[in-house]
């Protein structure tokens, strides 16, 4: 059944809606993994990554309430919290040696667009080697609505302030029917794509995500899949896509979640179809460790990193610890038959790792 | 027509050599030869430790404690009773009794219990794995054969495939030096099928063992079976290192843990069900299990206490696993302790 689509993979040709449908739909979840594994190697070989990151939440006060989200609080609410930018620079000095730290937060109904640039700044110097991936394209959306200035603009300033590169939340899922149900206030499809698009116009590179496992359907995900793989071919300014599984617990949605079979099937088509994609992250907060380290044999070649300091999936339930050491990840790559590669942001291989090597 | 049977030597090579997903792929067609109707079964049962005291003090083990250890217990008949009750009202259909190697107790002390529990529940009493065993009959000097009769006589049922860990001298030794031998386990196994009584065989993976012994393990398993066919389902989980004179050590990762799983279904040709572990894995890890060899999903657990010693804790609902079995694309059944369908779900 799956031959044809086979044909296609092995020649490097490019797979159609259907031809992801149908993967979605197969029972052979071994020809779809060996499929993806195939794929997988001829972007990264043998390779897995891996980062030493933080995981930094300036606030979880948000003017949107996705129901969705457990993470998210109103001004005065019970749980709520705001970083000052010494204590976030304290944070990173505790995660210290870390290469990268993952800024994102809830939009926070008083910060002007100063206090982000000023956050930036003030990690900049303070650590003028690490690189800054911050704000999703929903945060960029609200900084350009409370500053009043041009996409381009702000991006401009982001970068001018130390911004490197642009994490991928906030894309959930693109049909508007559905992202209508799950988070009515949030930038809409549209607008994620027009934010992300003018990143990449800026030279910011991005990463993607897709939310799944809520009310969606394969046929949302599978367009999903070719909006990113569109925008790709334009802008070639995506690094990672990262499937997230999303968790029942604590949000307004409630449901059963993806089953441990949907996530490797998520992961594997991820790869087939996302063929401009240079990496498919298995993002193991989101998955745990076993489903993260198998889907490293079903497409993925990135689990992400150490994480220190993860709120968001944790507030709803998530299934991981809320930080995990080097050694585990390398065993955790080592164990699935793949070469462990230390990297930056862009996945070079981290310096120290060349030396060695 | 039957498949050829796997030899010793293929199946050590493709332990070592086979992909995961060619592994997976024959587990899954020897799972659905066996099983073609997509059925997942599961059981509702409780774990009961009547007593944590063990003399065996195995190095891999966080649950024992020493007899005059403050925390050392023997649950009373009343504090017996109550849970018994407790499965049964929540359509529980066995007791998985189980405990450690405790020198206060003697074989009076389980034909009282046994005795005492028949008379009062119509429940299944799968109890008392090869250790417990092979310790009361030589407590009593009676020969284990001679043991299991009176035991079996007094109400227990089937046995739990405990404490065979990895059937390799040279790893017991090393991990659990005081429990009885590899061949003491399978003794007691070869005597409860001669007595006509049913048993589960497990398999304690992730320590200090090597490749040749799990296909050594599997190999005795099958071997007894052909033997005797007692053996309801086979039970592979990894080690939990938490808590234990092994904590720090890396415990087997969900590749690791499916590689033996697959394994284990195509070797064990003659052992009808395989169950996925999902107390050591997690559900999502037990509903990919589903496609990697196992049909069961084994109990409920309205209570686990010996994994949640080594810190690993996963709890779930008769709905939660009903949702997990259907989540995977089978359907759900309710089993006895036999294997035997007591309700479609």
């Amino acid at each position: 059944m799956l031959g044809e689509i086979r044909e296609k993979v092995h020649s490097a040709f490019r797979l159609t809606r259907e031809d992801a449908l149908k993967l979605f739909r197969t029972d052979d979840i071994f020809t779809l993994g060996e499929l993806a594994a195939f794929s997988a190697s001829t972007h990264n070989g043998d390779r897995a990554y891996y980062v030493r990151n933080i995981h930094v939440n300036p606030t979880n006060i948000c003017v949107n309430r996705c129901r969705f989200c457990a993470f998210s609080r109103s001004r005065g609410e019970k749980g709520a919290f705001e970083l000052t930018i010494e204590q976030i620079i304290k944070n990173i000095e505790e995660a210290m040696p870390v290469s990268e730290a993952h800024i994102v937060g809830g939009l926070h109904p008083d910060w002007p667009f100063e206090h982000y640039l000023k956050m930036l700044s003030a990690i900049r110097n303070e650590f003028p080697e690490l690189h800054i991936k911050a704000f999703t394209a929903t945060e960029v959306d609200y900084m350009r609505r409370i500053s009043g200035k041009g996409l381009k603009e702000v991006l401009w300033r982001l970068k001018e302030h130390g911004l490197g590169s642009m994490p991928g939340g906030g894309a959930e899922i693109f049909n508007n029917a559905v992202r209508e149900k799950l988070c009515p206030e949030k930038l809409g499809s549209e607008g994620w794509l027009e934010v992300t698009e003018a990143a990449h116009a800026s030279g910011i590179r991005t990463n993607a995500t897709m939310l799944y496992g809520h009310l969606e359907s394969y046929e949302d995900r599978v367009d999903h899949l070719l909006k990113l793989r569109e925008l790709q071919d334009r802008t070639f300014g995506f690094q990672a896509f990262i499937p997230l599984s999303y968790h029942p617990m604590n949000t307004d949605i409630g449901g059963e979640g993806a089953s441990g079979i949907e996530d490797l099937k998520t992961i594997a088509v991820s790869r087939l179809m996302l063929d401009n994609f240079p990496h498919i992250k298995a993002y193991w907060v989101m998955l745990g460790e076993k489903i993260s380290q198998l889907a490293l044999l079903f497409g993925a070649d990135d689990l992400d990193g150490t994480v220190i300091d993860e709120k968001i999936t944790y507030s709803a339930g998530g299934v991981s610890r809320r930080g995990i050491t080097e050694e585990e990840l390398v065993n955790l790559i080592r164990a699935s038959g793949r070469k462990p590669v230390k990297r930056d942001s862009f996945y070079e291989p981290a310096r120290k790792w060349r030396v060695k090597a | 027509m039957r498949p050829e049977r796997i030899s010793k030597t293929a199946a050590l090579g493709l332990f070592k050599e086979a992909g995961l997903l060619k592994l997976g792929r024959m587990a899954d067609e020897a799972r659905s030869a066996l099983h073609p109707e997509g059925v997942v079964t599961f059981v509702v049962d409780r774990n009961i430790n009547y007593t944590n005291i063990c003399i065996n003090r195995c190095r891999f083990c966080a649950f024992y404690r020493d007899a005059d250890d403050p925390e050392g217990y023997v649950l009373s008949k009343r504090e017996l009773f109550n849970k018994i009750k407790e499965t049964v009202a929540l359509g529980g259909t066995q007791i998985l009794m189980q405990g450690g190697l405790n020198p206060a107790l003697d074989i009076n002390y389980y034909l009282d219990l046994l005795r005492s529990i028949k008379k009062k529940f119509r429940i299944n009493v799968h109890g008392f794995s090869p250790p417990e065993i092979s310790y009361i009959a030589r407590k009593a000097d009676l020969t284990v054969r001679e043991a299991l009769a009176i035991l079996r006589e007094a109400g227990l049922d089937s046995i739990p495939g405990g404490g065979a860990e990895i059937l390799s001298d040279r790893v017991r030794k090393k991990m659990s030096p005081n429990k009885i031998s590899s061949s003491g386990w399978l003794k007691v196994m070869r005597d409860a099928h001669t007595l006509g009584m049913r048993t589960t065989a497990t398999m304690m993976f992730g320590g200090k063992e090597k490749p040749g012994d799990i296909v050594e393990h599997l190999d005795a398993i099958r071997t007894l079976q052909d033997m005797t066919g007692g053996f309801t389902a086979f039970i592979p989980w990894s080690f939990q290192p938490g808590n234990t004179e092994y904590q720090g050590m890396a415990p087997a990762t969900a590749v690791e843990y499916l590689r033996v799983l697959a394994l284990s279904r195509v070797y064990l040709d003659n052992v009808p069900n395989v169950q996925a572990s999902w107390v050591t894995q997690g559900l999502k890890m037990a509903q990919i299990a589903l496609r990697f060899g196992a049909n069961d999903m084994g109990s409920t657990m309205i209570e686990e206490n010996v994994v949640r010693a080594a810190g690993v804790s996963h709890s779930v609902t008769m709905d939660e696993m009903i949702k997990s079995i259907k989540g995977a694309g089978f359907m759900a059944s309710q089993r006895d302790t036999y294997y035997n369908i007591i309700k479609r779900l």
